[in-house]
């Protein structure tokens, strides 16, 4: 087993409470920092840290934070994003849940890295479960004086609130999250002014995942350094990844970045293997919205390297051969898989979750459905396949947030590495014959 | 015309204490969490009147409230039943047979997908990726995630549910189960 930097502790009895997680070292780094350190400290050992964005995007931590705008006499705001809505992702489900103190922790130790007076950690509506046990943390820690009016005697400030949201893909997306948060539509806005400069209200905010800030943790406890030596190249520090579908062992687990996909896959200390000895067909390596990989070219590139659970490797090859990393929704997929439906449910997805302000996503997503749909139930022609292609290529880059290209890069490497089963589809409909799951879960068939 | 609806003084409370939660002026920022509430309170659902008031309460124009709760599709613009069973149809779910979950309760429960049952004990509707995909398949009923669902552990869900008869609400208690 690897080094685990967030889920060291998460399976002691009562470590959800502030007492036992205290005692297990909890509260270290809110002490260290704002004793010992100035908040521009804590930025450096972020950025030496190499720490990037875990909710998806992987844009480095400590570069993010000094963007922030500092004015004088404007509310600077921390902004935790606990959307998490990416099919395939539920890593920050698990840790909320298990150990909430560490992202209130970490919150803690941010908001004085940014000086930022007030903090919400913005969940999505769905969780509302773990709204109440992250209220009941910030409680306990307003009660053990971690936060509320000159913490720990350092003249620091800081209060954090928990904000619901509606049920929306979409507020993942840390404009649209905004909105959202000032009870608004979660239509994302046009950037620049990226939210460093005009965030919440109008004033700089910084929008993190909550993997990310609970990795504040471990870092300014250790020091950068020590989080940048673990890992390879850029990148550093230990992943949480959601293993999910047909596996023998679903779950959430922590991961020294580094790994090799072959080994998460097959190790019994990860996924265990394909379940009821099934072969490997497909990975979706970081949620929905990464480009699915044939079994053959997540194991390894076309170089013929072993593929490694890392931002670089994983991206080896670009979009020809490779995929991303992504938030780590790591979903695998084993022979009976119909690579053909399964697109059709993602492209269900992101039309449902398009917020419509941009009309190539909103119509786009939209059409793809449709057309896959048709394909799907036996009625398509050879020539849906490149209306599909041409779609997907029309959405990608024209929208102002990534959700289209979200929508369009499942489409394109799916047709990209299984077109033959996509031209199955349309010759021979029903009749399919291999693809024994299409079978299994398809209402048709009755 | 119907009879105004009214918050419980409680409510009116807590909404008191959400809307300190932001800077001066930014109230509006309430409006989700006092959406829930109001969905929780007036049997699961927002109805014109039930928007209206939330607008009121809230110092906002009623159009802010609807093009809200319109966009987020927690909240229900129509009646649902006191177990509204969402069940998530998307990828790993999805792989895991989330569809043969969906067509058990549609026979079982003799209604259709987006339908309440007569007696408007439950809903079904079917809802995107709930980020439990390693428990799959899932449904939500209230705040409460029933993982690795089979048909028998859904047929002992709907007999708990029918014998218990509450109306479910995202305030629920929940049991959080290992991973």
């Amino acid at each position: 087993m690897g080094k685990k930097l967030l889920l060291a502790n998460d399976h002691i009895p009562g470590i959800q409470g502030y007492e036992v997680y205290r005692k297990n070292g909890g509260y270290a780094s809110v002490e260290k920092a704002l004793k010992t350190m100035t908040p521009e400290a804590v930025v450096e050992e972020v950025k030496k840290s190499g720490l990037r964005g875990r909710g998806g995007a992987g844009f480095p931590t400590g570069m993010k934070w000094s963007f922030l705008a500092k004015p004088e006499g404007v509310q600077r705001y921390l902004v935790c994003n606990a959307d998490e809505s990416e099919p395939g992702t539920f890593k920050d489900r698990y840790l909320m849940s298990r150990i909430p103190h560490l992202l209130v922790e970490g919150m803690i130790t941010g908001s004085f890295a940014l000086g930022a007076k007030t903090s919400y950690i913005y969940v999505r509506g769905e969780y509302y479960y773990i709204i109440a046990i992250l209220e009941k943390a910030i409680k306990e820690a307003y009660a053990a004086g971690w936060l509320g009016k000159n913490i720990l005697g350092s003249g620091f400030d800081h209060d954090m609130y928990v904000q619901p949201g509606g049920g929306a893909y979409i507020c993942g997306e840390e404009t649209a999250l905004l909105e959202s948060l000032e009870g608004k539509r979660g239509n994302p806005r046009i950037k620049p002014p990226f939210p460093a400069i005009k965030g919440v209200w109008g004033c700089p905010t910084v929008v993190n995942n909550v993997e990310t800030i609970a990795a504040v943790v471990p870092i300014v406890n250790d020091g950068g350094d020590a989080y940048a030596a673990i890992g390879i190249g850029r990148s550093t520090g230990t992943k949480l990844i959601s293993a999910s579908g047909h596996i023998n062992k679903p779950g959430v687990y922590e991961i020294e970045l580094g790994v090799p996909v072959e080994e998460f896959i097959y190790s019994d200390q990860y996924c265990g293997g394909i379940k009821n000895n099934k072969k490997l067909k497909a990975v979706v390596a970081g949620g929905s919205s990464v480009p699915i990989l044939p079994a053959n070219l997540i194991l390894k590139t076309v170089n013929g390297e072993d593929r490694l659970m890392t931002y670089e490797s994983l991206s080896d090859g670009g979009f020809a051969s490779g995929s991303m990393l992504g938030s780590g929704g790591f979903i695998v997929m084993d022979e009976t898989t119909s690579i053909v439906k399964n697109l059709w449910n993602f492209a269900r997805f992101y039309h449902h979750e398009s917020c419509g302000q941009c009309s190539p996503c909103r119509e786009g997503t939209g059409w793809m459905e449709k057309i896959l749909h048709k394909i799907v139930h036996g009625h398509g022609e050879m020539k849906d396949i490149e209306l599909l292609w041409d779609l997907q290529r029309k959405i990608e880059g024209n929208t102002i947030c990534p959700l289209g290209d979200a929508a369009a890069w499942p489409v394109a490497s799916a047709i990209r590495h299984f077109r033959p089963e996509f031209e199955e589809y349309v010759l021979n409909g029903h009749s399919i014959k291999d693809v024994k799951h299409y079978y299994s879960v398809n209402r048709i068939q009755e | 015309m119907e009879n105004k609806p009214q918050f419980k003084q409680e409510t009116l409370t807590l909404i008191q204490e959400i809307k300190k939660r932001y800077p001066e002026g930014k109230h509006k920022s309430a409006l989700l969490p006092v959406l829930h509430l109001a969905q929780a309170e007036f049997d699961g659902w927002l109805s014109a009147p039930t928007m209206d008031l939330v607008a009121e309460v809230l110092e906002i124009e009623p159009i802010e409230v609807y093009e809200v709760a319109s966009f987020y599709s927690m909240y229900n613009l129509k009646p649902v039943g006191k177990c509204l069973l969402e069940v998530c149809r998307t990828s790993s779910c999805w792989l895991l047979g989330a569809e043969d979950i969906v067509r058990h309760l549609e026979k079982t429960l003799g209604i259709k997908e987006g339908e309440t049952t007569a007696d408007g004990m439950f809903t079904i509707k079917t809802v995107e990726c709930l980020g439990s995909c390693g428990t799959a398949p899932m449904m939500q009923c209230g705040a409460q995630f029933h993982e690795n669902l089979t048909f028998e552990k859904v047929d002992s869900l709907l007999e708990k549910f029918k014998s218990e008869g509450k109306r479910t609400t995202y305030f629920d208690e929940v049991v959080v189960e290992n991973y």
